[in-house]
C-alpha cells in the first residue's frame, strides 16, 4: 500500500514538474519506507526504467522522440550507469545519504532561482 | 563534433549519477538536449525518457546481479508512477507551474536537510 502511494506520488510530481520519478521513489524509500540506502537507489533505478519504458512508447506514439540525439547521450550513459552501480558498492551508506542529499539540495536550488 | 562529444560526456555522467543514486538522469539529460543539442523543451524531455532507458535496464540489471533490488517493490512503485502521471497531467493543466516549481523546490531542500541529518546522526557502517 505504501508503495503504491510512493509510486503515485512519483508519477504526480514527475508530470507536474518534469523532474524524473527517481527524485521522489528514494527520498520516499529511504525516509517513508525505511529502507536502506543500496536497496532503495537500486528499487528506485528499476521503477524508472519501467516509466521511463511507458513514456517513450507514450512519446513515440506523438511522434516526440529525436532517436539519434537520444543514443548521443544514451549510449555513454550505459557506461556510467555500470561505473555509478559499481561505485555505489563501495561507498557506504552515510557517504551515500550525504551526497544524495547534496543532489537534492543542488536540484532544489536550481528549480528556486 | 564538440557538441556531440560535450552531449556524450554529458551522457556519461549521468548514467553515473543513475547508477549511484537511483535516479533518472533527466535533470543532467534535458538541458544537455536542449543547450548543446538545441532540441526544443517537449522533445527534450520526451527524448530523455528514451535516453534513460538502457542506462535504467542496465543499471537496474547490475543491481540486481548485486541482490540489491526488490523486484516486488520496483514493480507496484513502477505501475502506480504510471498512473500518477495520467493525474498529474490532469493537474498541471490547472495550476500555475511557477507556483509549484517553488513548493516544490523547498521541499527538496527540506526532504534533502532531512537526509543528511539522518545520516550525520547514524554512525557509519557498510550495508
Amino acid at each position: 500500500m505504501r508503495l503504491i502511494v510512493i509510486g503515485l506520488l512519483a508519477g504526480l510530481f514527475s508530470a507536474l514538474l518534469g523532474v524524473g520519478g527517481g527524485v521522489i521513489v528514494v527520498p520516499l524509500l529511504l525516509l517513508v519506507a525505511k529502507y536502506q540506502e543500496r536497496p532503495a537507489m537500486a528499487t528506485s533505478l528499476a521503477a524508472v526504467a519501467l516509466i521511463s519504458v511507458v513514456g517513450a512508447v507514450t512519446y513515440g506514439l506523438h511522434g516526440e522522440l529525436k532517436p539519434a540525439a537520444a543514443a548521443v547521450v544514451g549510449l555513454p550513459a550505459v557506461a556510467g550507469a555500470v561505473v555509478g552501480t559499481a561505485l555505489q558498492q563501495r561507498l557506504d551508506n552515510r557517504t551515500l545519504s550525504l551526497a544524495f542529499a547534496a543532489v537534492l539540495a543542488a536540484l532544489g536550488v536550481r528549480m528556486l532561482v | 563534433m564538440w557538441a556531440l562529444l560535450a552531449a556524450g560526456a554529458l551522457g556519461a555522467v549521468a548514467g553515473v549519477l543513475a547508477g549511484l543514486f537511483g535516479v533518472g538522469g533527466g535533470i543532467l539529460f534535458v538541458p544537455t538536449l536542449t543547450l548543446v543539442l538545441g532540441l526544443t523543451q517537449i522533445h527534450a524531455e520526451a527524448t530523455s525518457l528514451l535516453a534513460i532507458l538502457p542506462a535504467a535496464v542496465v543499471g537496474a540489471w547490475r543491481q540486481r546481479a548485486y541482490g540489491n533490488v526488490r523486484t516486488h517493490a520496483a514493480l507496484v512503485i513502477g505501475l502506480a508512477a504510471i498512473a500518477g502521471v495520467e493525474g498529474g497531467v490532469q493537474i498541471a493543466e490547472e495550476l500555475p507551474q511557477h507556483v509549484l516549481q517553488r513548493l516544490f523546490a523547498v521541499l527538496m531542500l527540506i526532504v534533502a536537510a532531512q537526509i543528511a541529518w539522518r545520516a550525520r546522526r547514524r554512525p557509519s557502517y557498510a550495508s
